[in-house]
């Protein structure tokens, strides 16, 4: 071929690769489908000129085929969306203007705040604990439903949820402060947090492909979240500073009113944040994943070896065992979470290894955990306590030596292995509904924790 | 002959399956075993096959990796797996029996408009 030919097909090259859906590996193989035709066109007795026009009409226009490419490569609505979707794609997604939102969040704000007008240190301070959870994220349920219209039954069996799940929250008279009780509001937010899930998945919560986009809004909400925590607290920080040196005392403005509303507002806003910024965190979302994942997979490490050194590997702390239990499930989120930030072409490479140290690592811990649980029970019985964590460490143990042995495949660059993950990491989901719902509702009345 | 976009793309993958059984193919060969299987009547575009190969892929009902061909450029081969070879034979099934419905429903009501006869 030609140094003129070859120009022409380096310039074609630059305009491809500015797409944002077509990734160079594309382009390596555009090139050669090109050439191919080229060299068959130019066999036929065309001449190079008229053989790169004819094959360059052949290919498409360069919309059409970043379009095409597009629907493949990024299974986010954003992308097809930026592109100029056909209508049948554009529609099912409200413009992302700032007034919805903001009219959502001061929602949010009153939610939060309205039950603090009760006797916050009676019934109303009690029931506010336990149906936290869920007052915290209405607003955003009932904004992810506005924005993501989704066809009635999806919202009214949405906004059913929402309802029972408040309701079973407070179903059980308890004692304030008791097992149950904490249980409970330590076990309504993941519920709360999944008809989240329900109304940003809409219809689609049934594919793999709905529920890792709600993992992948999660993960990025998460972000937004901390980001705003930090805004605010500092702007808290600097208010209480001047309130004080002007002699006035900010401690109840802050902690009645700034407090709650920011937070119930936040949640909203950061909803918001992630879908209509979302290229921003896209580009952040990889690299936090491979950032973390060492550094956990060194705490691991560090954990097992402490316990270990510590020669009371049977009867561990009861403290340490809580630890132990809250980072196993930051592990398996963080699991989750790079599997969203993976990116379809990726090759196999040092990170997969390490996410297989990683899960290997959390399933280490979770297996002296759960030797421990079992040798309280044998020595001690039956408690509410031990049977919650119990099965969360059960369900764990499950999520973590399938995706241990679904990694290992992972690396080895098997067909499909990834997929497998994903369908077997977003399967886990509803599980964890159901495991919550259990600890609920099931577990107080068995273990006679109401109150009389 | 013009064939819908819905037909055509339902057939795409068994094609492509098909292709790939034969034996381990890259992009523009696939398109050029297509025209010669159809006699040239099914024309597929660029946009069509690529990111169908990459689902696929993803699927792992085939795999691809990165050679040259026979000048030395940069060439991406694609091959069968077995769960590909799996979903082949589902889909030959699935089409054997649209086949067989429609080609059994036209010899009972003697319909015929092709190109071999005329319409009886």
């Amino acid at each position: 071929m030609t140094d003129a030919l070859d120009t022409q097909i380096d310039l074609w090259r630059a305009h491809m690769e500015r797409r944002a859906t077509v990734t160079t590996t594309d382009v390596d193989e555009l090139e050669d489908h090109l050439r191919g035709h080229i060299e068959t066109l130019t066999a036929a007795g065309l001449s190079e000129d008229e053989a790169f026009l004819v094959a360059m009409k052949r290919l498409g226009s360069q919309d059409d085929i970043a379009h095409e490419f597009a629907r493949e490569n990024s299974k986010r609505l954003w992308k097809q969306l930026v592109l100029g979707a056909s209508e049948d794609e554009a529609r099912g997604t409200r413009a992302s203007g700032w007034l919805p939102a903001v009219l959502f969040a001061i929602a949010g704000a009153a939610l939060v705040r309205l039950p603090l007008f009760g006797d916050i240190n009676g019934w109303a301070g009690q029931a506010y604990a336990r149906a936290a959870g869920v007052i915290g994220v209405a607003a955003v349920v009932a904004y992810l439903l506005w924005r993501r219209p989704s066809g009635r039954t999806m919202t009214i069996s949405v906004a059913i949820g929402v309802v029972v799940l408040g309701g079973l929250s407070l179903m059980y008279p308890l004692h304030t402060g008791g097992d149950a009780f904490i249980s409970t509001m330590l076990h309504v937010p993941v519920a709360a947090w999944l008809l989240v899930g329900l109304a940003y998945a809409g219809d689609r919560w049934r594919t793999t492909e709905g529920r890792m986009d709600f993992v992948r809004f999660t993960g990025e909400w998460v972000i937004y979240m901390t980001l705003l925590a930090l805004g605010g607290g500092v702007l808290m920080g600097i208010s209480a500073l001047v309130a004080s040196a002007a002699g006035v005392d900010p401690g109840t403005v802050l902690a009645q009113w700034v407090l709650p509303c920011g937070v119930g507002g936040a949640v909203v806003i950061g909803a918001w944040l992630v879908e209509a910024k979302r290229s921003v965190i896209e580009n952040m979302a990889p690299v936090l994943a491979r950032v973390f994942t060492p550094l956990f997979t060194l705490t691991f490490g560090v954990l097992l070896i402490v316990v270990l050194a510590s020669g009371h590997v049977l009867d561990l702390d009861r403290s340490l065992l809580a630890v132990c239990n809250a980072i196993l499930v930051l592990a398996a989120g963080l699991v989750l979470y790079s599997l969203t930030a993976r990116s379809d072409d990726a090759t196999t490479g040092w990170f997969d290894w390490l996410q297989v140290a990683l899960v290997a690592g959390a399933l280490a811990l979770d297996l002296l955990a759960l030797v421990n649980i079992v040798t309280r029970i044998g020595d001690g019985g039956w408690t509410f306590n031990r049977t919650v964590v119990l099965g969360a460490n059960l369900i764990l143990l499950a999520n973590l030596a399938v995706s241990a042995w679904l990694l290992t495949r992972v690396t080895r660059s098997e067909a499909g292995a990834v997929l497998r993950l994903e369908r077997w990491q977003t399967a886990l989901l509803p599980v964890y509904g159901a495991w919550v719902l259990v600890v609920i509702v099931a577990l107080p009345p068995a273990f006679s924790l109401l109150h009389s | 002959m013009d064939i819908p976009r819905d037909l055509v793309a339902a057939s795409a993958t068994p094609l492509v399956l098909t292709i790939l059984a034969e034996s381990d193919s890259y992009g523009y060969a696939i398109i050029k075993r297509v025209g010669e299987l159809s006699s040239g009547q099914l024309e597929w575009t660029e946009g069509l096959l690529y990111p169908l190969l990459h689902r696929l892929e993803r699927q792992g009902h085939i795999e691809g990796t990165w050679g040259s061909s026979e000048t030395g450029r940069k060439r991406k081969y694609y091959r069968l797996t077995a769960d590909g070879r799996a979903a082949l034979a589902d889909h030959q099934v699935q089409w054997r029996t649209v086949a067989t419905a429609l080609e059994t429903a036209w010899t009972a009501t003697k319909l015929n408009f092709g190109p071999e006869g005329v319409f009886a």
